[in-house]
């Protein structure tokens, strides 16, 4: 699908687009300062935020297991959740890639829900890209983050939806911050959603060749847009021992700094 | 094995019902082997002629060919043996017997040993003509026949070319348009870039693998027009 | 040759922990990912070339029947023989009766992997002839008898101190103690050795990167000019190629040429890119008394027409498994079948079945790093993912995985259930990690845990906290 298709039917009024959060099952379960921030980070960006309380999750598991009737199943329910918005917004390339990138596709010979699914799809965005590329924002004001940072681009936002510039043109707005560019930062860091699982060992070699660069650089925080590419990379930074300090891109950005780290108690 | 023939075009008949590459007709084939369309030329070699031999020569030095440009083909016997002693190797050339070398004249080197034909084992050096040099990526194009034995392209440790500034083309399509003009496809066309290499250790990059060590191009300049 | 795909897992296993293999494998990046980035960054019009070829080679694979009998026709003409092979089997038996024939003793090879699918060389020894890569990289694995694990670069897995002890214990009749710490001794130490095989030999077995309907050339892409010592040498030029390596004409070749070096090894063009047409002709001075191509079907045909049909498209550059992560982690041998890495996970499924190959088109993120480097668009991760769904109907999947699934989506499509289910579990587990941040150890998360600390999450659920808030402002976000 092409990434430039404007939602069509956008009923912006003086009070800005209706955005529905897809909060994605792993913010809701692990993180949910990350939703918080993407809250914040909308109503910045002019939107009228609102959280459909019957999402789950996207399907990912099911769909990418071959499990095609479940992932429908589920895609029908992410879709009549969350029609009536002008826009859909994950905090995540991946969970966006699925409802974007796939429904269309899954759905593709229900004649009834095939265009539903392309509806959501034409509005459906992950986070970053759509404050920068939609709503126009240009930086952040007023926000601080004292660290050396660098960023992994996680792979579905990166080649399914073109998340790349945008993080980095947002963060570099966030004073104090220093951006250490992270070698191979295109290179999945072996999450892969069931893989991890499935093929430990693969998963654990390229999560330990990920850990490695990312301590390499120097920077003390370590920052990426998805929650499955956050827990992996800071489950092994921990369990290595490495004192980088691991949180989704929208925190810093939000500066909702309050809960320690991915992985970190309170007291460390 | 006519029955395995039958079997697979069949086989293939059948699962191309289901197909969703693209159209199916005789004519599209015969259209396409009839006009051969030609498809995106890059732009590197939408050049006058000189610099199209100018790109030649950058391209194949950067494979690691060397190439010399001389005047004419008088030129030929005293570069030549400039490169055997440059490298510390005999005097002897095995010429390829084409009539566009034969204007050579030998005779000027007394000290070479020239002989005619194909490549024998311990042939160290040969010196062949060649149909084109592509210059998109500093290709030679060589050719099979009476008087281009494939065995000079690759049996010797160091092959010379002596390639025309006239023969210079600027993509591969150009140099074929030129050997279909001379004619059907021969037993062989060789495309040949740089010397013969491998990374097959390592990714290192070793040159003389099984072919030649050094490919040397004797590029003479002889106008736009000229050339065999 | 004998799929071991099964035994993916375990190889995979023993692949993260093998010492040289690993420093093997990171010589991809400098070897092939750079070398091709830097190349492709100098042809503008590299990406309009990729949806160019794409396109030729849909339209020669909607027409194969006709292409392949032109090529045919042409191959004829020109003084040629075809044999066309449905099996592997036929094939080499096809290739064996030509040695026969002609009272063949050695046989020298150019580095086929088509070749390698149908075991051609066993068939050959068990038939009395000697078969002789001669490839650098194949020879090295041919003297450790081992299969290839790259399908452009057989002996990748290997460091040059194995190459070297591999050389010192075939080669017997050379000095004990001779230098052997360099690239470049071994290099030439092979060329010597291979040499004496040149020219000696009946037989000369190449296959084929093209078949130019156009002309019935077959053509094949080298950079050490061992395919053509192999073809240019012997009486006899035996190509064994598949029936979708056809192209229509000489300017479709050059199309896809022009993306094939640049993929692979990241050159402009490869060092030898060599057309041949028929035997030898009354006034040549060299090359082949007879010319024979052999036409292998091996299930190609059935894979026409299928969801996996865009595979056929593979121009066999390497560059998918050369940026995989899981290819770059395990090598080629995990594998268990000749192709590895992203195009063998779409494609062995269709040549050797599901039941062996499963798990390759599950062992990936589906980072989609292939599909971005791939120079037919060969949509990699789309297949992979149709070969699941083939698993998960056909019941192949293990039966954990579909009892943990079924599970899981029974409740993610009952919201109020599972607002209620993940509020108590993130409790509990937000509670168990809370003093450490983390989780060393999970029940049924073995997976994970066993290398990587399980983030404690915060401990209430998104869904709870926002249906508070709300509950509290009830004026309403």
């Amino acid at each position: 699908m092409d990434d430039a298709i404007p939602a069509d039917d956008v009923t912006e009024g003086e009070s800005g687009p209706r955005v529905g959060l897809f909060v994605t099952c792993l913010v809701d379960l692990f993180r949910p300062i990350v939703g918080f921030s993407a809250v914040r980070l909308l109503e910045w960006a002019g939107c009228r935020v609102e959280v459909p309380g019957s999402q789950t999750c996207c399907g990912q598991p099911a769909y990418n297991s071959g499990d095609r009737a479940d992932a429908a199943d589920i895609a029908r329910q992410v879709i009549a959740a969350f029609e009536g918005f002008d826009y859909v917004v994950a905090p995540s390339g991946s969970c966006a890639g699925m409802l974007r990138e796939h429904y269309p596709a899954l759905l593709a010979d229900d004649t009834d829900w095939a265009p539903r699914a392309h509806h959501l799809a034409r509005r459906t965005h992950e986070l970053v890209s759509f404050l920068v590329d939609i709503r126009g924002m240009g930086g952040v004001d007023g926000v601080r983050y004292d660290g050396a940072v660098t960023y992994h681009d996680s792979c579905s936002g990166l080649r399914e939806l073109g998340v790349k510039a945008q993080p980095r043109q947002l963060l570099g707005t966030v004073a104090g911050l220093e951006l250490h560019e992270l070698p191979g930062a295109e290179i999945c860091c072996g999450f892969g959603g069931t893989f991890c699982v499935k093929y430990p060992d693969i998963s654990n070699k390229m999560v330990g060749d990920k850990a490695r660069d990312i301590v390499a650089t120097g920077a003390d925080t370590m920052l990426a847009g998805d929650m499955g590419c956050l827990l992996n990379m800071a489950g092994k930074l921990s369990r290595d021992g490495a004192e980088v300090r691991v949180r989704h891109v929208a925190e810093v950005l939000a500066g909702m700094l309050d809960e320690p780290p991915i992985g970190q108690s309170r007291r460390s | 094995m006519s029955e395995a023939r039958d079997a697979i075009l069949g086989g293939v008949r059948k699962a191309l019902a289901g197909q969703q590459l693209g159209d199916r007709s005789e004519a599209s084939v015969d259209a396409r082997l009839d006009g051969r369309p030609r498809g995106i030329i890059p732009d590197r070699v939408a050049k006058p002629h000189d610099a199209l031999v100018d790109l030649f020569v950058t391209m194949a030095e950067q494979v690691s060919a060397t190439v010399v440009r001389l005047d004419g083909l008088n030129d030929v016997p005293e570069a030549a043996a400039q490169f055997l002693a440059d490298h510390n190797l005999p005097a002897a050339l095995r010429l390829a017997p084409d009539p566009s070398l034969e204007g050579v004249d030998w005779t000027a080197r007394p000290m070479l040993e020239v002989s005619r034909g194909p490549a024998r084992p311990d042939d160290v050096t040969s010196l062949t003509a060649s149909v084109a040099g592509i210059a998109e990526t500093g290709t030679l194009m060589l050719a099979s026949g009476a008087g281009s034995p494939t065995t000079l392209n690759f049996l010797p440790d160091n092959h010379i070319v002596v390639l025309h500034e006239g023969q210079v083309v600027g993509a591969y399509e150009d140099a074929w348009d030129r050997l279909r003009a001379a004619g059907g496809p021969p037993r062989t066309v060789n495309l040949v870039t740089g010397p013969s290499r491998t990374g097959d250790i390592e990714q290192i990059i070793q040159l003389g693998a099984h072919g030649p060590r050094r490919l040397h191009i004797l590029l003479i300049a002889d106008g736009a027009d000229g050339g065999p | 040759m004998q799929p071991t795909s099964l035994a993916f897992k375990d190889r995979a296993r023993d692949a993260v922990t093998d010492a040289q293999l690993q420093r093997a494998l990171l010589n991809m990046k400098p070897g092939f990912q750079q070398r091709r980035a830097a190349t492709v960054a100098k042809l503008p019009e590299f990406e309009a070339l990729r949806d160019q070829a794409r396109d030729i080679k849909n339209h020669t694979l909607a027409n194969l029947d006709t292409y392949l009998l032109r090529f045919e026709e042409r191959v004829v003409a020109n003084g040629g023989q075809v044999h066309w092979a449905r099996t592997g089997r036929e094939a080499c038996e096809a290739i064996a009766e030509i040695c026969r024939r002609a009272g063949a003793r050695t046989v020298t090879k150019g580095k086929s992997m088509v070749a390698e699918e149908i075991g051609l060389n066993d068939h050959l020894e068990a038939e009395g002839f000697t078969p002789i890569e001669t490839d650098l990289g194949e020879y090295i694995i041919q003297l450790r008898h081992e299969a290839p694990s790259h399908i452009i670069a057989p002996a990748l897995h290997l460091v040059k101190q194995q190459i070297a002890d591999t050389f010192r214990e075939a080669h017997t009749d050379l000095e004990a103690d001779r230098p052997l710490s360099e690239p470049r001794q071994l290099t030439d130490e092979a060329r010597a050795m291979l040499r004496r095989s040149f020219l000696s030999a009946d037989v000369g077995i190449t296959g084929a990167n093209f078949l130019v309907a156009e002309t019935g050339q077959t053509v094949i892409v080298t950079n050490e000019g061992n395919g053509d010592l192999t073809q240019c040498l012997p009486r006899i030029h035996i190509v064994i190629s598949s029936i979708e390596k056809a192209v229509p004409t000489l300017e479709d070749c050059s199309a896809i040429l022009r993306l094939l070096a640049r993929s692979a090894t990241g050159q402009e063009f490869s060092a030898y890119t060599t057309f041949s047409t028929g035997p030898k002709r009354a006034e040549d001075l060299d090359g082949p008394d007879e010319f024979h191509v052999v036409l292998l079907d091996n299930g190609r045909s059935a894979v026409l027409g299928t969801e996996a049909e865009d595979t056929l498209r593979c121009i066999r550059c390497g560059a998918c498994m050369n940026h995989c992560p899981v290819y770059g982690s395990v090598g080629g041998h995990a594998y268990g079948w000749v192709v590895p890495g992203p195009i063998g996970a779409a494609l062995d499924p269709a040549l050797i079945g599901l039941d062996q190959a499963r798990h390759l088109p599950n062992a990936s993120t589906f980072c989609g790093r292939c599909e971005t480097v791939c120079p037919m668009k060969i949509p990699l991760t789309k297949i992979m993912r149709h070969w699941r769904v083939k698993e998960f109907e056909s019941g192949l999947a293990p039966a954990s995985v579909r009892r943990g699934l079924s599970l899981w989506a029974w409740a993610a499509k009952r919201p109020r259930l599972y607002r209620f289910g993940t509020r108590l579990a993130m409790r509990m587990l937000g509670l168990l990690g809370r003093r450490r941040g983390r989780i060393g150890w999970l029940p049924l998360s073995g997976g994970w845990t066993r290398f990587r600390d399980m983030p404690a999450p915060q401990g209430r659920t998104f869904q709870d906290q926002w249906a508070a808030a709300s509950r509290q402002d009830s004026g309403g976000r």
